[in-house]
This record gives structure tokens, C-alpha cells and sequence, in this order.
């Protein structure tokens, strides 16, 4: 193996050397200049982001265990723009809270390994290195979650987090030891041949599915969800909800269509109920919530749902719609977990009922909440009515209208209770409202260009169609 | 620009002139103006259609078409006929006035404005797609402003109204999408490619099980915001709560996208669809008009009277409709625009009561006429046009409905038109009762003796909804011509 062919995993390099130069870099930062240890990891993380857009060749290497193509480089680089804005919207909290606690470089360090191992994970050509990734990926963000270690509720979640994430991989690895064992290989490219519907592989395949479907909190293994969200600072909640199941959504639709095709008859069933039973389950609960990071956890479990619809078509029509949602989902999902981070490092405030009279108070605030919820329910001219019309048409297209019709019902339930954050912010006039209060340039950088993707995706049509296009190895 | 898209671009380029707008002034200078640009704009359309009309021959005219979504083959494909012409006229008409009778709003004006122009824009762009994605999401844009303008500007329970209103109409138009792709993957049914162009589409046979299947999704997407019968409820209490300009734009406008959409799509394209369904949503249509026109009678609020009321006219928009002839249909376009006009202009004049009385019960109001001439006049006028008196546009349209539905020879439907034509009757008695209790008689309270007189922008309001309606009464022949020409292509599927 040469030095080129190691270049083809740049990415994987590059945030390798970004979170080695940040541990060296604590030793030399003296110990009142801590917090430019934000500007610097912003700042690197910023050029590996930029450093990203340079086209890379397909390729496979290590014997075929990592492997990489354009579509799966576009997504890389879109959860970069996912971990950037989510840096900018967290800085002024990290500089706040961590790194007076002194341990702000560990928050970048633990945030960056997780991302690893989602690139590591989607990049997967077999068994062994998808499963070392799905670990790196999640054991780091329980340790996130458990960051306010002043707090009780955090060290909870964390807590819950690592149980049932270790029992979720648990399952999943089980899941890999059956498939194995009938296909004789852990190799992706040699499962495709050998995979067949019998009793065992099917068993396998349930077990490994069940797996992933924790990360993506897909009912019925979203029990963890709502109580982790709360408990943890809202950038991780925020990254779990974006990032961490955006990635997991990838590599499950990789898998689904590509070694698993021969199984689609079975998939498609499973995927059939899990949809209606997730939409339903998220936005039903979702309506009850006043926590805002309880009422996100939910709203986002809901959105998995309509994810599957997407999902369930096995085309090429379905993968592209999948990433473009999974793309505007990550910006409008970014956008609000955004507001509810500025509000709640000012006052601390992240109730529902907190939120009355915000847009006299903080007319900008507001509307940059209003876009994001509008985006989240998939009103036109945002960018998330594309996304999910587009994820109905991928369904519609197999035929699947009762799944649409359901789907369309759910998302009548989900305008509700986006609604209901607006009738607080718009409607009410509130007896004790939150005062006006400007936000740093960091969080306001974040939300802006939150805001522009909201907006721009889905009115500009050519980033659809290079999705199509990238799509087309998965036909 | 072409002459169509300049609907869309006005109103936008207006919004955007009233984001940098300060204060409740400089606000309404704006949109009056931005809307006044429309009007003018929309008799300037209505000009150019009549001379481009006698030289193109297609079924749409001005035609555009920049391709948006390729893959999907979702264009921005923009074009009129007769019938879209007149509703944009309608809607330039009622929206400037809406900005008129608005002229004092006191709270967030700037808000008020923005999203009352992004509901025009909505509207607009609505009525000049051809294309069923464009127009879905011209569709969505127009109702989901309703929200904050009830909910914001609203009155009485506002909260509950806004969002019943808001959870109906979307509720309605997300099963509309489930009407929209079945059309849409059915379009290749002669071989050709998938498109969500209408004119395409209308040329394709699209098979008889998937019309059957599809024509009641698409006709309740639409027929919601026509106010049908059991889905009609959002309307009443959404009118009530909404301030004024707002339920003039919704009761005068926005639910004539209802009765549109359900001709433009789901009977234009479905044809054989409506054929199979209409007996049944034209019970419901029936039900529809005489059940709004005796809910109008025992209602004491000025707004929901008035309310119901839209209920039953625009019941027999839908009646007309799905009574398949031409006649009728060409009644249902007039009704459509004769009562767009007269609803607009009641909810005004009860807007202006209500702004000096501060009550809408009908029990505390009386002897307006005395104190309030100019506005008592022009109730007394209106009250005569909307129970359909000649002279008026009111009795064109009707007499257009009815004629054309009774010349359906079987029995069916002719109960059912005399059904619905036993509603002017009604609609005549609460008209009536109406105008001798708030306007005759003694005042009913001493407080009402110096009530101010209507003031410039009332009365340019008022005038500008008036015009048209007396001048569709008096020689409606010209839009008759407009409409019936368009209406070939659609009568074509059905027979």
C-alpha cells in the first residue's frame, strides 16, 4: 500500500491529526489563556470542514474492510457542516461552563472521536470495521452526556445512555456472529453473494437491525431517547439528534440496499410497521411535552419515522431522497436546537412556557425558531417540505400510498405541536417574558447559517440533483 | 418578467419593502401601494387576455415554463384561462381593500401587513400554476399565514380558531398530497414520462380504478377550504376570531382556491373519477347549503351569520360544480367571484360596526341607519346583492346555477336543485330579519348617538368592492363570455 491510497482516507486523517494537535495543545496553552482552546478547535475544525469539499477518489482499501465513494464523501462532509454549526452554537456554553471547569479540551477531543467513528462506521466495508465504529461512535458521546458533572439529571443520562447503548451493540453484535456464521465471511462484498432468506440469517439480520435501530431511536428502542436528551447539555442532545442519527440512517440505508436486498421482503414488512409505529408513538408523545429538549427528542424521534418512507422504496429514488432529507433535517434540527441553546445559556430557561412573548422581546430569535419548526412540519417555502415530499413520492413510487396517507396524517399531529412553540412565542404576550438579549458572534454565525440551509436547499434544485446523481451506485 | 410572474414578484418585492418599513405608516403606505401595482397590473391582465384570446387558441394563454426539479419533472409552469383571470382580478380587488379597512391596526402593524401579503402572494401564484407541485406549494404558502393572523390579531377565542383552522386546512391539504401523487404516477399511463404538468396530464387516460381511487382524496384536499358540509367547521369559528382585513381576504378569497382547485384539479383530471363520485359529495354539497343558510338564522353574532352564510354559498359553488353542466358551472365561477366581492364587503361593514359599537350580537345593536348612513346604506345594498336581488351580481350567479342543475333531467337531481334553491329563501330571511334589526327601527342604545362617520379609507374600500359588484350585475355578459370559453376543455372529460 502506497502513500496515495492512505490519502484516500483524508477525512479520517485529518480529524485524527486535529484531535492529536488538541491534546498536545493543552500541554502548551497556559492556564489563563484557556479559553482560546474554542477559537482553535472552531478554527481547525472549520478548515477541515473546507478541506473536505475537494473531490476524493472511489476507492477500497485495508482489503476492502474501508471503502469510500462519492456519495458517501458528500455525506461525510455534510455531517461536517452538521459538527461546525453545532461547535458555533455551543461555543459560548463550552467557554462558560467547561472551560472554567477546565476541561474543555477533553469536550472537543470526546466530540471529534465520536465523529471518527461515524466515518469509520458509514466507510465500513465489513462487519469488523462497522462494529468498531458503531463503539467509537457511541461510547464518547456517553461520556458528553455525562459532562455537567454538577448536575444529577446529566450523570443519569449518561448513565442510561451507556446501558442501553451497550445492549443495543450487544444485540447488534449478536446479530453479526449469526450472519457470519451462515455466510461464512464478515466481508460485505462477499455476504451479497452468499446472503439467502433462511430462518437463521433472518434471526441475524433482526438482531443486527434491532441495533441500529437504537441509534436512530426507532420505536420500539426509543425508550432512552427522551430521558437522555433531557438530562445532557443540549450541543450533545443536539449532536445525538442530528449527527449521530443521521449517520446511523446512512449506513443502515447502505446496508439495507445493498447486502440486505436479498432480504427485502422481509425489510420491507419490518420497515413497514416500525414507520407507522414510529411516527405515531414520537409525535403522539411529542404533544404532551413542555421540556423543549424533551419535545425535540420526541419530534426527532417522529422524524425517524418519516425517514423509513424513504427507506422502504429500496431504489435510487429512495436513497437520494433519504440524504437530501437527512441534509435539511440536520440544518433545520440545528436551527432550533440552536435557539433553545442561546435562551438556555442566558436564563437557563428551557420550558415551553418560557417561550411566551419571545417575538416581542426577541423578534429575531423567534423567527429563526419559526423557520426551523416550520421546516420540521414541512411547510413550503422552507426547505423541509421538499424534503419530505420527496420522501413520500420515494414511497408512493413502490406503491405505497396507505404508508403515505398514514405518514400525512402524522404530519398534521406534528404541525400541532410545532404550533404550539409558536402560539408561545407569537400569540401569547406572556406575564414574565424572556428579556432581549444578544447573542455572541459565534451562536449568531451558527444560527445564520442554519437559516440560510433552511432556506436555500430546498429552493435550489441542483443540490437535488447531485444527490440523484451521487445516488446512483446504490440503484 | 413576464406578465404572470409579476404577480408573484410584486407582493414578494412589497414584503421585502415592508421588512425595512417603520412603523404603522410607513407600513401601510407600502402595501397600499405594492397592492394598488396589483390591481392595476390585474386590469391590465384582463385586457391583454381578451386580445391574446382572439389570436391563441390553447386552453391556457400566457404560458411559461423554466424547469425546476428535473428528476421529478417539477416545473415552474405558469398560465390563465378565462376563469383564473377573473379570480386574480377578484383577488387584486379584495386584497387592496383588505389594506384599506386595515389602516388603523394598532398592534405589530409591519407583522400584520408582512403576512397578509404572503397570503395574497400564495393565493396569487396559486391561481396561475399549471404545474400540480407549484401550485401545492402556492397552496400551503397561503394558508399557513392564517395562523399568526387569526392567532396574533384575532378576537375571542383566537387561539382555539386559529388553530382549528390551520389543523383542518393542513390536515386537508396533506391528504390532497396523497391525491396529488397519485395523479402524478398515473400520468405515464400512456406511456409518456412521469409530469406534473395539468395540460399534460389532462391529455393522458388515466386508468378508471386509480381515478375512482384518487378523485375523493383530491376533491375533500380541496373541498375543505370550500367550506363541504362535515368538514366545514374551521370556518365559522376561524371567521369570527380573525380580524377584519383577515376575513375578508379568507371568506372573500382564499376559500375560492377551494372551489378552484376541486375544478381545476380534481374534475379537470379526473374526469371520469367526478363522473363516478359526484352523486355522492353533490348530497353533501346540498346538505351543505341549506344546512349553512338555517345555521345562519339562529346565529346572534354578525360574524358567524355572516359565516354560515359563506358556508351556504359556497356550498352551491360546489353543488354547481358537481352538478357537471356548463350552465351551472358558469354560474359556480360567478358565484365564486359575486360572493368573493359581497362577503368581503360585509365582513368590512361588520369590522367598521363592530369598531364603533364594540358589539356584533344583533340583539344590542338597531337604528344604525340613523346615526351611520353611508355605512347602513351600503349593509342595506349588499344585504340585497347577497340574497340575490337583479341588478346585483348575486342573481346572475344563481340564476346561472340553477338553470344549468334542473336542466339534469333525472329526478335525483332535481330534488336536489330545489333543495338548494329553497336556501334563498332562507338566505332571504335572515337578510331581511338582519337589516330591519341592526338598521331600522330605534337605536338600541343611547351610546350609539355620536358614533364617528366612516372615514376616506372606509369609504374607498367599501367603493372599490362595490363597483364590481354592481357592474357584475348589471352587464355580466362580458365575464360570462370569459368564463364559458374557458370551460370547453373541462366539459370535454365529463361527458
Amino acid at each position: 500500500m502506497d502513500f496515495s491510497s492512505f490519502l484516500l482516507m483524508r477525512q479520517e486523517i485529518i480529524l485524527l491529526a486535529i484531535i492529536l494537535l488538541l491534546l498536545v495543545a493543552e500541554i502548551f496553552i497556559p492556564k489563563n489563556k484557556k479559553s482560546s482552546i474554542v477559537h482553535l478547535a472552531i478554527f481547525l475544525f472549520g478548515i477541515h470542514t473546507a478541506v473536505g469539499f475537494f473531490a476524493l477518489n472511489e476507492c477500497s482499501i485495508f482489503g476492502g474492510s474501508f471503502q469510500t465513494n462519492n456519495l458517501i464523501h458528500f455525506f461525510k462532509n455534510v455531517l461536517n457542516i452538521g459538527v461546525f454549526i453545532l461547535l458555533l452554537q455551543s461555543a459560548d456554553w463550552i467557554q462558560e461552563k467547561i472551560v472554567t471547569q477546565n476541561k474543555g479540551i477533553e469536550f472537543f477531543i470526546l466530540l471529534f472521536s465520536s465523529l471518527l467513528g461515524m466515518y469509520f462506521m458509514i466507510s465500513s466495508g465489513d462487519f469488523l470495521m462497522f462494529y468498531i465504529g458503531l463503539e467509537l461512535s457511541t461510547l464518547p458521546v456517553a461520556a458528553l452526556a455525562a459532562y455537567e458533572t454538577s448536575k444529577r439529571i446529566s450523570s443519569e443520562s449518561g448513565i442510561k445512555l451507556i446501558l442501553s447503548a451497550g445492549l443495543a451493540s450487544g444485540v447488534s453484535l449478536f446479530g453479526i456472529s449469526l450472519l457470519y456464521a451462515t455466510s461464512g465471511s464478515i466481508f460485505f462484498h462477499d455476504i451479497i453473494g452468499a446472503i439467502s432468506a433462511n430462518n437463521l440469517t433472518i434471526l441475524g439480520f433482526i438482531l443486527f437491525f434491532s441495533g441500529l435501530s437504537f441509534k436512530i431511536s426507532l420505536v420500539p428502542f426509543h425508550f432512552w431517547t427522551a430521558d437522555v436528551y433531557e438530562g445532557a447539555p443540549i450541543s450533545v442532545a443536539s449532536y445525538l439528534s442530528v449527527i449521530s442519527k443521521g449517520a446511523a440512517v446512512f449506513i443502515l440505508m447502505i446496508l439495507l440496499f445493498t447486502i440486505f436486498k436479498p432480504l427485502m421482503h422481509v425489510w420491507e414488512n419490518m420497515v413497514y410497521v416500525i414507520a407507522i409505529a414510529t411516527m405515531f408513538i414520537g409525535n403522539l408523545f411529542a404533544i404532551r411535552q413542555q421540556n423543549m429538549k424533551r419535545f425535540l427528542a420526541f419530534s426527532s424521534i417522529a422524524q425517524a419515522g418519516f425517514i423509513l418512507l424513504g427507506l422502504i422504496s429500496g431504489t435510487q429514488l429512495g436513497t437520494a431522497t433519504v440524504v437530501y432529507f437527512v441534509m435539511i433535517y440536520i440544518f433545520s434540527n440545528l436551527a432550533a436546537f440552536g435557539v433553545v441553546q442561546a435562551i438556555s445559556s442566558k436564563t437557563g430557561k428551557e420550558n415551553m412556557n418560557d417561550y411566551e412573548g419571545l417575538y416581542r422581546t426577541n423578534p429575531k430569535l423567534s423567527l429563526v425558531m419559526l423557520l426551523a419548526l416550520f421546516s420540521l412540519a414541512g411547510i413550503p417555502p422552507v426547505a423541509g417540505f421538499f424534503g419530505k415530499f420527496f420522501l413520500f413520492t420515494a414511497a408512493a413510487s413502490e406503491g405505497y400510498y396507505l404508508l403515505v396517507f398514514l405518514a400525512v396524517v402524522n404530519v398534521t399531529i406534528s404541525l400541532y405541536y410545532y404550533l404550539l412553540v409558536v402560539r408561545a412565542m407569537f400569540l401569547r404576550k406572556g406575564e414574565n417574558p424572556i428579556p432581549f438579549f444578544k447573542n455572541k458572534l459565534y451562536m449568531r454565525l451558527g444560527l445564520i447559517i442554519t437559516v440560510i440551509g433552511i432556506v436555500v436547499l430546498g429552493l435550489y434544485s441542483p443540490l437535488y440533483e447531485y444527490i440523484y446523481e451521487l445516488s446512483s451506485i446504490y440503484n | 418578467m413576464d406578465i404572470l410572474s409579476l404577480f408573484v414578484v410584486v407582493p414578494v418585492l412589497t414584503i421585502i419593502a415592508l421588512v425595512f418599513a417603520k412603523g404603522l405608516k410607513q407600513a401601510r403606505l407600502v402595501s397600499m401601494v405594492g397592492s394598488m401595482v396589483q390591481l392595476g397590473m390585474a386590469i391590465n391582465l384582463v385586457f391583454a387576455y381578451f386580445k391574446e384570446r382572439a389570436i391563441n387558441d390553447g386552453i391556457m394563454v400566457f404560458t411559461k415554463d423554466f424547469v425546476w426539479f428535473e428528476q421529478f419533472n417539477i416545473h415552474y409552469a405558469i398560465g390563465v384561462d378565462g376563469i383564473s383571470v377573473a379570480l386574480l382580478l377578484l383577488t387584486a380587488i379584495v386584497v387592496l381593500a383588505g389594506v384599506f379597512i386595515s389602516w388603523k391596526m394598532p398592534d405589530l402593524p409591519k407583522e400584520f401587513f408582512i403576512s397578509l401579503l404572503i397570503l395574497a402572494t400564495g393565493v396569487y401564484g396559486f391561481f396561475i400554476s399549471i404545474d400540480l407541485f407549484t401550485m401545492f406549494v402556492f397552496y400551503e404558502i397561503a394558508v399557513i399565514p392564517m395562523y399568526l393572523l387569526i392567532g396574533i390579531w384575532g378576537s375571542g377565542p383566537k387561539e382555539y380558531s386559529a388553530m382549528k383552522l390551520t389543523l383542518m386546512l393542513m390536515g386537508a391539504s396533506a391528504v390532497l398530497l396523497v391525491g396529488v401523487l397519485g395523479i402524478y404516477f398515473n400520468s405515464n399511463a400512456d406511456g409518456g414520462a412521469l409530469t406534473f404538468n395539468i395540460l399534460e396530464i389532462a391529455q393522458v387516460n388515466i386508468p378508471i380504478e386509480a381515478q375512482k381511487l384518487f378523485f375523493p382524496l383530491t376533491f375533500v384536499g380541496f373541498a375543505v377550504l370550500g367550506a363541504l358540509f362535515p368538514f366545514h367547521t374551521w370556518s365559522p369559528d376561524g371567521h369570527a376570531s380573525a380580524p377584519t382585513a383577515v376575513s375578508m381576504l379568507h371568506a372573500g378569497v382564499l376559500m375560492k382556491l377551494g372551489g378552484y382547485g376541486v375544478f381545476r384539479i380534481a374534475m379537470f383530471l379526473l374526469p371520469a373519477g367526478a363522473v363516478h363520485w359526484s352523486w355522492f359529495f353533490i348530497i353533501l354539497a346540498a346538505i351543505g347549503v341549506v344546512y349553512g343558510a338555517f345555521g345562519a338564522i339562529r346565529q346572534t353574532d354578525l360574524k358567524y351569520i355572516n359565516a354560515y352564510a359563506s358556508v351556504s354559498h359556497l356550498g352551491l359553488v360546489l353543488f354547481a360544480l358537481l352538478t357537471l353542466n356548463k350552465i351551472a358551472w358558469n354560474g359556480a365561477i360567478i358565484q365564486s367571484l359575486s360572493h368573493g366581492l359581497l362577503t368581503a364587503m360585509f365582513f368590512a361593514l361588520i369590522g367598521m360596526i363592530y369598531g364603533r359599537t364594540h358589539t356584533r350580537d344583533i340583539h344590542k345593536l338597531g337604528g344604525l341607519m340613523k346615526v351611520l348612513p353611508f355605512i347602513g346604506a351600503i349593509y342595506v345594498i349588499t344585504g340585497m346583492a347577497y340574497l340575490g336581488l337583479p341588478g346585483f351580481s348575486g342573481f346572475v350567479a344563481e340564476m346561472n346555477i340553477f338553470v344549468g342543475s334542473f336542466q339534469n333531467p333525472d329526478m335525483f337531481h332535481r330534488v336536489l336543485t330545489i333543495l338548494a334553491v329553497s336556501s334563498i329563501v332562507v338566505t332571504a330571511v335572515y337578510i331581511l330579519r338582519l337589516v330591519g334589526k341592526i338598521m331600522m327601527g330605534p337605536l338600541a342604545n343611547e351610546e350609539f348617538k355620536d358614533l364617528p362617520k366612516a372615514t376616506w379609507f372606509e369609504k374607498a374600500g367599501i367603493l372599490l368592492l362595490l363597483i364590481p359588484i354592481v357592474a357584475m350585475g348589471v352587464a355580466p355578459l362580458w365575464l360570462s363570455d370569459m368564463i364559458m370559453a374557458s370551460l370547453e376543455p373541462f366539459i370535454k372529460g365529463v361527458l
